[in-house]
C-alpha cells in the first residue's frame, strides 16, 4: 500500500526558513529569503479551501487533481482519528490510500454534529469512529455511486457494469477514468438519497492496517500545531495567573518591563494579567517582571491533608443513591464475614505535551481562532459572548494538538476565553485584526486549573461460608464535573452525576445486594473530564476491592470475576483471552535475590469497550518497583484500524501507569504544590513495560478505544503489587512501604 | 553579530537579541524552524532537542550567548544525516507518532545515538531517550523504530 496519504495540517518545507522577522525580534539572516507563504497554508479548514469541483456531502471533496479530501469533524490529538475517519470514506468509495488527504471541520454545527449528541460538535467519549461509522462510510459510498453514475453516462454503459478500485473507475471495455477526471460530470448528478453499504467481506481497509495519514508530517517537524502558527504581525500574550483559583488582580506594577525589547502591552484581565510582546521571551521576561497584588479574599485556602479528611467522614455517611440493588446494608450485615476498604485519589493534571494555546484575530465583524478544539461548539459560542458577536460570526481554523486528553474540551472555554479577552481589549483600545497567540507555559498549564477531581470511595462487602459475594457497598466522594456545566442537565440527575459514579454504578458483577451512593462536596477547585473521567476512580476501587474479596475468600481472582460475569459475554471474553496470553496460573519466572514478582489482573468497561489487563510487576528489596509486562486484551467491537487500536491501548496503558505510580496534584493553603514536569513526574522510557495487545475478533459495529485502557492499568498494578508483597495499596500514586 | 549555522545555512544573529534568549525561542520565533517544541521549559522533556555542533542538547536551556560563534546548528528540518533520514523511514514504517509533538524532539536524541553507536543494546536506547517525555506513550514503538533503524543502517 502507498504510504503518501498525508495530513493537510501541515506546510512545505520551502516555507519554513523565512523572514518573519516581527518588529524587535531583531534577527537579521543572512541566506536568501524565501517568500512569506506559511499564511497560505496551515489552519487551511474545510470552509476555507477553495471549493473543489465535487463536493457531494460536509465530508468528502474531490478535486479534478483526483485528491480525495476527507473532512474531519473530529479533533486529531494523537488518537488517530483523522486516519480512522478517512478508511471509513476510502473503504466506501474504493479511493487509493495515497490520493486521501484529511482536513479539519471548521465549526458548524448543522454539519459537523457528533451524532451521540445531539446538536453539539465535539470529541469525546472515545465516540469519533462509533458516531461516524455509519455517516462516513455513506458519504463514502454516495460519491462513488456519483461518479459511477457519471462514467456511466459518459461511457455509455449500465452503472452496474462498472468497477471502482483504488481509485480508479473502468469498465469491461477497457475504458477507465480517474476520479478526478469524472469530478466534474459527477457532481452534476444528484446526491443519492439510499447508498448500499459493502459486505464486511470485501473491506479492503477496514479491519486492515493502514498507515497513519499523519505519520510524515510528524516524522519531518512539518505537521502544525497551535504552538508553531505565525501571522503577519502577530503578538504574543503570556498572562500572569493567580497563586489561587479566583483571585483578581488589585494592583499591578509594570514598571520594570521598561526596559525589556519587544514588549507591546501589559493588560489587565478579570482573571490575570496580559502581557502582549513580540516574541515568547520577550513576553515571558515581562511576564516574570510583572509585580501584581491579588485580592484574595474569600478564596479557598485547604489543603489535600484536610480535604481527604473531610472526605473520608462524608463517606461514612449515607449519601445520594446512585444503584439500588435489593437491600446491601442488610445482606453485609447477615453476612459470615464481612470486608471494608477506603480508596483514595488525588487530582491529576493532563499535562498534555503541547501546553495549552490558541490563536485569535478578531476584526470589525468576525473573530478567528487557530487551535485544537475537542468542543467545538463550545469554543464557539463561548469566545463569540466573550466578544458580543453571534457563534456563526466566530470560525475555528483546527490545527493538530499536541495531546488533550479531555484537556482542550473545556467546558468553560478557558484559555479560549482567555485569549478572547485579550483581544477584545485590544479592539476597545482601537487595535484591531492583529492575531494575539495565547501561550500558556508548562507551569500554567500545571497550575491554572481543570482537574481530573480527587476523590475518597468506602467499599464494604458481605462473604457467606462459600466464599460468595452476598452484598457490596460502595460510597463515592468527590466533586462533579458536569455541576455548572452545560452538561448538568443531561447527567446529572436527582443529585447524581453520572460521571462520578461511571463505572460504579455499572458494576457488572452478579451480586444480589448492590448500593451505590454519592456525595459530591463543592470545592473551589477547577475540575473536568481526564481519558476516561469516572473510570479513572472507579475502575480502581471496584476492580481492587473484587481482588482482595478473592483473596479473602481464599478463591483465585480471575476464577472468581469469571463466575461473577456469566451475563457479560464481552467482559469474560477478554478476561479468559487476558488470563490465557499471560500465562495466568503458571510460576513467574523469578526476579533476582531479594526481588519479589507478582501478577494482577482487572477488567472493566468504558464508553462501550471492555479491557482487561494482567500486569507484571517486580518489587525490590528497597520497596521501588517495576512494571515488566502487561497484557491488554481488548473488545471494542469491529477494529477499523487494529494497529491504531494497539496504539491506543499502549498509550494508555501508559498514561494510566504515570497516574498510578506517580501522578498527584496537592495542594497547601489553596496553592498547586506541582509546577512542571520535574513534580509531576510523566512515566519515561527506562521504565516503560512491555505490552502485548490483543483485540477479541468481533463483527459488531465499533466502539471506542481512546480511553478505556487507561483506568485498567493501575488495578491491574495494585493487584500485582498485593500478590507480590501481601501489601494492600489503596492510595493512589502507588506507593509501596 | 555572532554567526551560526542553522541546517547548514550561515546565519548573522543581530547583537539586539538579547543573549539569554534561548536557542529554542530565537529557532522559533526568529527563524521560524517550529519542528524543535517548547514542552517544560527546564530540561526535563526534551520536546526541544536539537544538535548543536553534533550533540544533542535542550534547545530551551540553552541561551544564545552560550553557543560558540560558528557554532553548527541542526534541527529536524535540516536532518540529513543518513541515520536521521533512516530514523524518519522507521517512525513512519512503526507508525510511532500519536499526537507527534514530542516525535521531533525523539528523533533528534534517536540521531544522536545512532551516530555515536551503531548497534544500541535496549538500556543504551533507554539511557540514551530517558530525557525525552511522551505523554501520548509511544516509548515502545521508538524503542522498535530506533531498532528497525539501526538494522537498516547495517
Ligand atoms: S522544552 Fe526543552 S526540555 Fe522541555
Ligand atoms: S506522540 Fe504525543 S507526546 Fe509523544
Amino acid at each position: 500500500m502507498n504510504r503518501s496519504a498525508v495530513d493537510n495540517v501541515s506546510r512545505s518545507r520551502r516555507a519554513l526558513l523565512r523572514a518573519g522577522l516581527a518588529a524587535g525580534a531583531g534577527l537579521v539572516l543572512g541566506v536568501r529569503l524565501p517568500v512569506r507563504a506559511q499564511t497560505a497554508g496551515p489552519g487551511r479548514t474545510g470552509a476555507a479551501t477553495a471549493a473543489p469541483p465535487f463536493a457531494p456531502n460536509a465530508f468528502v471533496r474531490i478535486g479534478r487533481d483526483n485528491t480525495v479530501s476527507v473532512v474531519s469533524k473530529h479533533l486529531e490529538m494523537g488518537q488517530g482519528v483523522h486516519t480512522g475517519l478517512a478508511t471509513l470514506v476510502a473503504e466506501e468509495l474504493d479511493a487509493a490510500w495515497s490520493q486521501v488527504r484529511v482536513e479539519g471541520a471548521p465549526a458548524d454545527v448543522t454539519r459537523y454534529a457528533n451524532t451521540m449528541w445531539g446538536p453539539f460538535q465535539g470529541t469525546g467519549g472515545s465516540s469519533s469512529i462509533a458516531n461516524s461509522w455509519d455517516q462516513l462510510r455513506e458519504a463514502g459510498a454516495a460519491a462513488r455511486a456519483m461518479l459511477v453514475g457519471a462514467a456511466a453516462a459518459r461511457w455509455k454503459v449500465p452503472p452496474e457494469s462498472i468497477r471502482v478500485a483504488a481509485g480508479v473507475v473502468s469498465h469491461a471495455s477497457g475504458r477507465k477514468a480517474t476520479f478526478g477526471e469524472l469530478a466534474e460530470a459527477a457532481a452534476a448528478l444528484p446526491v443519492p438519497a439510499n447508498v448500499r453499504l459493502k459486505n464486511p467481506k470485501d473491506y479492503v481497509y477496514i479491519g486492515k492496517h493502514v498507515p497513519r495519514t499523519d505519520a510524515k508530517a510528524k516524522a519531518n517537524g512539518s505537521a502544525l500545531y497551535t504552538q508553531d502558527l505565525k501571522l503577519p504581525g502577530m503578538l504574543t500574550a503570556l498572562v500572569a495567573h493567580p497563586p489561587r483559583f479566583g483571585a483578581r488582580p488589585r494592583r499591578v506594577d509594570a514598571s520594570a518591563l521598561r526596559g525589556i525589547p519587544g514588549v507591546r502591552s501589559v493588560l489587565e484581565m478579570p482573571r490575570g494579567v496580559a502581557v502582549l510582546a513580540t516574541s515568547f521571551w520577550a513576553a515571558k521576561k515581562a511576564r516574570d517582571a510583572l509585580v501584581v497584588e491579588w485580592n484574595e479574599t474569600g478564596l479557598w485556602r485547604g489543603s489535600t491533608a484536610g480535604q481527604m479528611a473531610d472526605y473520608r467522614k462524608l463517606a461514612a455517611t449515607p449519601g445520594r443513591p446512585a444503584r439500588t440493588d435489593g437491600d446491601a446494608a442488610q445482606a453485609i450485615a447477615a453476612a459470615a464475614r464481612s470486608l471494608e476498604a477506603t480508596y483514595e485519589f488525588p487530582y491529576l493534571a493532563h499535562a498534555a505535551m503541547e501546553p495549552m494555546n490558541c490563536v485569535m484575530r478578531l476584526s470589525a465583524d468576525r473573530c478567528e481562532v487557530w487551535t485544537g478544539a475537542q468542543s467545538q461548539t463550545t469554543d464557539q459560542s463561548a469566545v463569540a459572548e466573550v466578544l458580543g458577536l453571534k457563534p456563526e460570526q466566530v470560525t475555528i481554523h483546527m490545527l493538530h494538538a499536541g495531546g488533550s486528553f479531555g484537556r482542550r474540551a473545556n467546558p468553560h472555554a478557558d484559555y479560549l476565553v482567555e485569549c478572547a479577552e485579550i483581544v477584545g481589549r485590544l479592539a476597545k483600545a482601537g487595535t484591531r485584526d492583529v492575531p494575539v497567540k495565547l501561550l500558556w507555559t508548562r507551569e500554567d498549564d500545571m497550575r491554572a486549573g481543570y482537574y481530573r477531581p480527587a476523590f475518597v470511595h468506602a467499599l464494604k462487602a458481605g462473604l457467606d461460608g462459600n466464599g460468595a459475594i452476598t452484598g457490596w457497598q460502595h460510597r463515592l466522594v468527590g466533586q462533579s464535573i458536569m455541576a455548572g456545566t452545560a452538561f448538568e442537565k443531561f447527567l446529572v440527575k436527582d443529585g447524581v452525576d453520572e460521571t462520578s459514579v461511571e463505572g460504579a454504578a455499572t458494576l457488572p458483577y452478579a451480586i444480589p445486594a448492590i448500593a451505590v451512593e454519592l456525595h459530591t462536596p463543592r470545592v473551589d477547585v477547577p475540575v473536568q473530564w481526564w481519558r476516561s473521567v469516572g473510570s479513572t476512580h472507579t475502575a480502581f476501587s471496584t476492580e481492587c476491592f473484587v481482588d482482595e474479596l478473592a483473596v479473602a475468600a481464599g478463591r483465585d481472582p480471575v476464577t472468581l470475576r469469571r463466575s461473577l460475569l456469566a451475563k457479560h459475554p464481552r467482559h469474560l471474553a477478554a478476561l479468559e483471552l487476558a488470563a490465557a496470553r499471560a500465562g495466568w496460573g503458571t510460576p513467574l519466572p523469578s526476579g533476582r535475590p531479594g526481588e519479589k514478582r507478582g501478577r494482577g489482573v482487572a477488567v472493566h468497561e468504558s464508553f462501550g469497550t471492555v479491557v482487561a489487563q494482567v500486569a507484571e510487576v517486580t518489587v525490590r528489596a528497597d520497596a521501588s518497583y517495576s512494571v515488566d509486562r502487561v497484557v491488554c486484551v481488548v473488545e471494542c467491537g469491529l477494529a477499523v484500524n487494529p494497529d491504531n487500536v494497539r496504539a491506543q491501548m499502549e498509550g494508555g496503558i501508559v498514561y494510566g501507569l504515570s497516574a498510578a505510580t506517580s501522578g498527584a496534584i496537592t495542594f497547601k493553603d489553596g496553592q498547586v504544590e506541582q509546577s512542571n514536569v520535574h513534580d509531576y513526574p510523566i512515566l519515561r522510557m527506562p521504565e516503560m513495560p512491555r505490552i502485548e495487545v490483543h483485540i477479541v475478533p468481533s463483527t459488531a459495529k465499533p466502539t471506542g478505544v481512546g480511553e478505556p485502557a487507561t483506568p485498567v492499568i493501575a488495578p491491574a498494578v495494585a493487584n500485582a503489587l498485593a500478590a507480590a508483597t501481601g501489601q494492600r495499596l489503596r492510595r493512589m500514586p502507588l506507593r509501596l512501604a | 553579530m555572532p554567526v551560526l549555522f542553522v541546517n547548514q545555512e550561515r546565519v548573522d544573529v543581530a547583537a539586539s537579541v538579547p543573549g539569554d534568549t534561548p536557542l529554542l525561542w530565537v529557532l522559533r520565533d526568529s527563524l521560524d524552524l517550529t519542528g524543535a517544541k517548547y514542552g517544560c521549559g527546564m530540561a526535563q522533556c526534551g520536546a526541544c532537542t536539537v544538535h548543536v555542533d553534533g550533540q544533542p542538547v535542550r534547545a530551551c536551556q540553552t541561551p544564545l550567548a552560550s553557543l560558540k560563534p560558528g557554532a553548527e546548528i541542526t534541527t529536524i528540518e535540516g536532518l540529513a544525516s543518513r541515520e536521521g533520514k533512516a530514523l524518519q523511514t522507521a517512525w513512519e514504517k512503526v507508525d510511532v507518532s500519536q499526537c507527534g509533538f514530542c516525535q521531533p524532539g525523539q528523533i533528534m536524541s534517536a540521531a544522536a545515538l545512532l551516530a555515536s553507536n551503531k548497534r544500541p543494546t535496549d538500556a543504551d536506547i533507554d539511557a540514551a531517550m530517558a530525557g525525552n517525555l511522551c505523554r501520548c506513550g509511544t516509548y515502545q514503538r521508538i524503542r522498535a523504530a530506533i531498532r528497525e533503524a539501526a538494522k537498516t543502517l547495517g
